[in-house]
């Protein structure tokens, strides 16, 4: 295994321009002293904003009103497909609307712990901070978040806290806070500011003297690559679960705008946090796409159990009995056994681990083995099937439409205790931590090029709370880039706008022209979705949910022979006049291995369990994670060596926490 | 003028005529009834709506009414057609809830308007025009006699009905529809309205026709 | 699989744009009842790259019916025979054994056809472009308790706002009309004090716009509530109708 050795030379120094100051005063030091860009001077300057989710279509429509020229570009037919949009629960913000002794540094804390002490201090807090802003943001462009009677906003409480600080609308917040930052882009489309660019592909960045500058896309209709110019680059792409093939990400998720900006020299940090959703519908055969997610406020009434006797469990699998079958004296209810406190409301990384260890003990429930149940029989013996249906019967609908099985329904009847059709569910890729290393400004390594939303790693460390993501997506789009790049533009005011006729443009254009070629001229035997599920599998069986040394170095091999088989064995069908599918796919395939590695070589590094990182030997008598916080309390930053088959290098950066004492996560009591 | 120009504005025409259409034919009915009940008031009721300036008034403006009415419903489908673009659907259902009238307008419409046509030649070109040209007519129960002591037009007034009957059941909630006067709850309500309405006014016609048909001996073989 | 069926798939191909279209028909065997439809095309496009031949190209991303990129109009429906789902809802065991489904792209002159499947719905941004939005710069809002709203009406607000965008409405509609889309928006922004303040410029320019664009008029079907996804609701157009008149009225 000497090639796969990790390279870790003599370390450079890593600055994340943390301003001074303590913690909580960090944000407003620094918006008091940056460098800002006058008004007039703003008409000079151009933007690029690749992506258009929540962060990408906040920050553009944002840099628009500020006065900068924006170029948006996003891989769907309109800016409002992109797949903010699926998000279900709702968004954190520390209003303490409820009084409940919620505040900034309650919503910081729980964010950090949540992240498993991973996540870097200053940037949670400012997260924190500027949470409250985002909710009056939204509230002034007309979303709808649900209210209470007297007219004021409503709350609900999510794991990991204890307070209720959740604003929601009904269960698609994710598309409403997307609608409202679309609404926001399209008025400034309107006005002129933001140009919209539909059906485009990010596929390289443009350098020019050490700076982004541009960038080349392809027009996924006429399958022509263009070339645009621009004072500086926002990558804002989303993240990259769909390496493992089959995840809760939507079809066109990709990695390659980040793969691009990682092969121009942006760390790529912590790529092996990535986060696995417990309550996801079981995959069902081989030619299954794509998995559905189902809502994890589930867990609020139903509880999860596999057999306690492994003879059930094979009859189950050997679909000889139902689950109703079995009754109450012989389930396992191992959340509730394993962890009394939080029961079936265990952060999503313990609750994941908990059903993977079962179904590798052989407890899995359907035919595959890897399935838990989710049961509502107590909830409806308790509350009555109205009112479980009326908090849960659109999400028991879907799930029926899916499986086919309607989990309100009565099914048994075992010594006088009624047992309903337990719903089936399996841990899925979700999200994902990692991303483009940035600093304070949410800039990358790279000068000029910026990242924001779940493209970068800043904020949720080792694991992301529920209705996070969203907070983190709309903060970096609407408060904090918005400033930030100002301090990086105010010395570019003197730079005339570009032209694309440069050499550099040229070469740019020329080196992924020859990589699509290349795809083209293959000519093997083998489609992409073939080579891709392949890839899926890899990564689920060995840098999945339970990861080992073995594991990991096998999952390296076995992606260095699919690259092979990649560049030797591949068809794409068509030609590159006007649409190819295939081909585009093809070029996010080529970044999805190299990330797959990436993710694989972080992982084999960091030799602790913490968040969505679980490595089997660190880990408690009990089978916790175990952190080890002498030798990895720091980011793990990958840089590129110029080749994807060469090793990428490992740069740290140490975490220093001021305002928060590290500990051990517990849920137990 | 954005009755003409924007999409909602000819709609309103369309729905303003239309209500204005279904009143005249209440009262149409209403005063054929008194046909029923007495001849003699019957013609009365036509002398009244002979050659006088209200009288005529009311026919230039109900003539409006029906001209406008015909002219949008014609530009509308033109133009909707144009939208629909110029490949169709190789299968089409209809959701259970999407009337059939209301997709038929036009044909229904087209129904209604020969109805009218016969209509008006075998009353009101005998009746209203010969007057206004100054010519002496006769009683209105005379042309009645003339028109109904023929089998075949108890059919085809009938059909006549029935096309209408279907026009009307979507046309009356679609104008208040158009004219935003409704809601969730309302539009149910002008539907069941709608229905009522012209299933009444339907069958005072489909009464009226069968009476005169069988007063004046149309029946007799 | 003791589930599976076979089918065939008649379904619309067009290499381009300006190229004349038309119906092929492919063979699938042994599609498992719980694969969804979209799940079906993904098979058989895998196939038809194993024999060479170009996939057929078809909008669809998050399959779980939020984003509403699919679209498909099946056997006769916009999004299939389903009511209250999208296409990537739809799975297998609404079918049986043996049956041919029709699989065309939406119909309608203002989302001409990209290639097979794939329709250009650009005209639905630019509808919304032209006024779907508050006019509000990021920074300047107040507190978001500040206005309190009455829950029927954010309510109401809400299940307008849950349109998805997909122009199904548009596909279902005889007269290739986008009252139903257009009215979600407006009502949403119609029914929220933020957004009332200018909903007179509002409604006439985004009614302008959908006209400028060449969608039909409403002529209250209905065929496009009862095929939406997302049940977006027949009263929606006639609050359209009502602040457009009004707006007209009193200008």
């Amino acid at each position: 295994m000497e090639e796969n050795k990790i390279n870790t030379p003599a370390q450079p120094v890593i600055d994340s321009k943390i301003p001074e100051g303590p913690v909580a005063e960090k944000w407003t030091n620094y918006k008091a002293h940056q460098k800002l860009v006058n008004p007039a001077n703003k008409r000079r300057l151009d933007i690029i904003v690749v992506g258009t989710g929540l962060a990408g279509a906040s920050a553009a429509a944002t840099l628009g009103e500020m006065g900068f020229n924006v170029l948006n570009f996003c891989i769907q037919d309109s800016p409002r497909r992109a797949h903010s949009i699926a998000a279900q629960g709702g968004i954190n913000a520390a209003k303490n609307y409820q009084n409940d002794g919620d505040s900034v540094y309650r919503l910081f804390y729980d964010t950090v712990k949540g992240g498993d002490y991973r996540a870097r201090e200053a940037n949670v807090y400012r997260l924190a901070e500027v949470s409250n802003n985002i909710i009056d943001q939204c509230v002034a462009q007309g979303v709808p978040f649900a209210r209470e009677y007297g007219g004021l906003l409503a709350n609900r409480s999510f794991g990991g806290a204890q307070v209720s600080r959740t604003f929601y609308a009904k269960g698609q917040t994710g598309q409403q806070l997307l609608l409202g930052a679309y609404s926001s882009l399209n008025r400034q489309i309107q006005m002129g500011k933001v140009k919209s660019y539909n059906r485009y592909e990010m596929h390289d960045i443009v350098m020019i003297d050490g700076r982004a500058r541009g960038i080349i896309a392809k027009n996924l209709v006429t399958g022509k690559l263009e070339r645009f110019a621009a004072h500086a680059v926002v990558i804002a792409t989303g993240g990259y679960g769909n390496t493992y093939f089959l995840s809760t990400n939507a079809m066109a998720c990709n990695c390659s705008a980040a793969m691009a900006a990682y092969r121009q020299g942006a760390y790529f940090a912590n790529p092996a946090y990535v986060q696995i959703h417990p309550t996801c519908i079981p995959r069902h055969g081989d030619k299954q796409s794509k998995l559905t997610l189902m809502s994890e406020s589930l867990r609020n009434d139903g509880r999860i159990w596999v057999p306690k006797d492994i003879e059930d469990a094979k009859k189950l699998q050997a679909g000889e009995i139902k689950g109703s079958d079995i009754p109450e004296e012989n389930r396992d209810y191992y959340l509730e056994r394993r962890y009394p406190a939080f029961g079936n409301l265990v952060p999503r990384d313990v609750a994941s681990r908990a059903a993977k260890e079962r179904c590798d003990k052989g407890y899995g429930v359907n035919n595959t083995g890897q399935a838990v149940f989710l049961d509502f029989s107590e909830a409806i013996n308790r509350l009555g099937i109205d009112v479980v249906r009326q908090r849960y019967g659109n999400l028991f609908d879907m799930y029926e439409e899916i499986t086919d099985v309607n989990p309100g329904e009565l099914a048994n009847e075992i010594n006088g205790e009624k047992y309903y059709n337990p719903m089936m569910i399996y841990p899925a890729i979700h999200y994902t931590m990692g991303g483009i290393w940035v600093d304070y400004e949410l800039q990358t390594s790279v000068k000029g090029l910026f990242a924001i939303g779940e493209c970068n790693f800043s904020d949720h460390g080792a694991n992301r709370l529920g209705a996070s993501a969203l907070m983190q997506g709309l903060a970096d789009g609407y408060f904090v880039l918005p400033y930030t790049i100002q301090n990086y533009l105010s010395d570019q005011i003197t730079v005339p706008h570009f032209t694309t006729d440069t050499p550099e443009f040229d070469e740019a254009e020329k080196r992924v022209q020859a990589n699509l070629d290349h795809l083209m001229s293959i000519k093997g035997n083998r489609s992409v979705d073939s080579i891709h599920k392949e890839l899926g599998n890899i990564m689920w069986d060995y840098v999945g949910m339970g990861r080992t040394k073995q594991s990991l170095e096998t999952a390296l091999e076995k992606i260095k022979e699919l690259r092979k088989e990649f560049e030797t064995n591949l068809f794409v069908p068509g030609d590159q006049d006007g649409m190819n599918i295939e081909l585009d796919k093809a070029f996010r395939l080529r970044d999805f291995i190299t990330m797959g590695e990436l993710i694989a070589y972080d992982a084999l590094n960091r030799e602790e369990s913490c968040g969505g990182h679980f490595r089997e030997e660190h880990q408690t008598e009990e089978g916790e994670a175990k952190r080890d916080d002498e030798n990895f309390f720091y980011v793990s930053c990958w840089k590129y060596n110029g080749d994807d088959e060469k090793a990428p290098t490992l740069i740290k950066e140490p975490l220093h926490y001021e305002a928060i004492k590290v500990q051990t996560r517990n849920y137990k009591n | 003028m954005w009755l003409t120009n924007s999409s909602v504005g000819r709609k309103v025409v369309m729905s303003v005529t239309g209500l204005f259409l279904i009143l005249f034919l209440t009262f149409h009915a209403l005063m054929n009834l008194v046909g029923i009940i007495n001849l003699k008031w019957y013609d009365a009721v036509c002398e009244f709506l002979g050659a006088n300036w209200y009288a005529v008034l009311g026919t230039l403006i109900l003539a409006a009414g029906f001209a406008l009415h015909i002219i949008f419903a014609f530009w509308l489908t033109w133009q909707n057609r144009k939208a629909r673009g110029n490949d169709a659907y190789s299968v089409t259902k209809r959701p259970k809830t999407v009337e059939w009238a209301s997709q038929n307008m036009l044909v229904l419409g087209l129904i209604v308007l020969c109805f009218l046509v016969l209509h008006l030649f075998q009353f009101w070109a005998k009746m209203q025009v010969p007057e206004l040209m100054g010519k002496t007519v006769l009683a209105g129960s005379h042309y009645l006699g003339a028109v109904f002591s023929h089998i075949w037009v108890v059919p085809v007034y009938l059909i006549g009905f029935c096309a209408i009957w279907f026009h009307i059941t979507h046309g009356f909630w679609s104008a208040f529809q158009t004219l935003g006067t409704t809601n969730d709850k309302w539009i149910e309500r002008f539907k069941c309205i709608g229905w009522w309405w012209a299933t009444i006014v339907m069958l005072m016609f489909a009464a009226e026709v069968i009476y005169f048909a069988w007063y004046f001996d149309a029946f007799k073989f | 699989m003791d589930n599976a069926i076979n089918i065939k798939l008649r379904i619309w191909r067009q290499a381009g744009p300006k190229e004349k279209g038309g119906f092929v028909t492919y063979e699938l065997q042994d599609i498992p009842t719980d694969t969804s439809f979209l799940e079906t095309l993904d098979i058989l496009n895998e196939q038809l790259v194993e024999k060479g031949e170009e996939p057929i190209a078809f909008d669809h991303d998050c399959r779980e019916g939020i984003c509403g990129m699919c679209s498909l109009y099946i056997n006769g429906h916009p999004h299939g025979p389903a009511t209250g789902a999208t296409t990537c809802q739809l799975y297998m065991r609404r079918f049986h054994d043996g049956e041919t489904i029709t699989v065309e792209p939406w119909r309608s002159a203002a989302f001409p056809v990209i290639k097979d499947l794939m329709v250009d719905r650009n005209a639905f941004d630019k509808i919304q472009q032209a006024g779907g939005y508050v006019s509000f710069a990021t920074g300047g809002a107040q507190d978001a308790n500040a206005i309190p709203i009455s829950k029927v009406a954010a309510d109401e607000a809400m299940d307008s706002a849950s349109c998805i965008g997909c122009g199904a409405c548009v596909a279902a509609c005889k007269n290739g009309s986008a009252m139903l889309f257009v009215s979600a928006k407006v009502s949403q922004f119609a029914l929220l004090p933020q957004g009332k303040v200018e909903a007179k410029r509002r409604v006439k320019a985004m009614l302008a716009k959908m006209d400028e664009l060449g969608f039909g008029n409403c002529t209250n079907t209905g065929a496009c509530a009862a095929e939406c996804p997302k049940n977006i609701k027949l009263s929606n157009i006639a609050r359209l109708n009502r602040e457009f008149i009004g707006a007209k009225c009193s200008d």
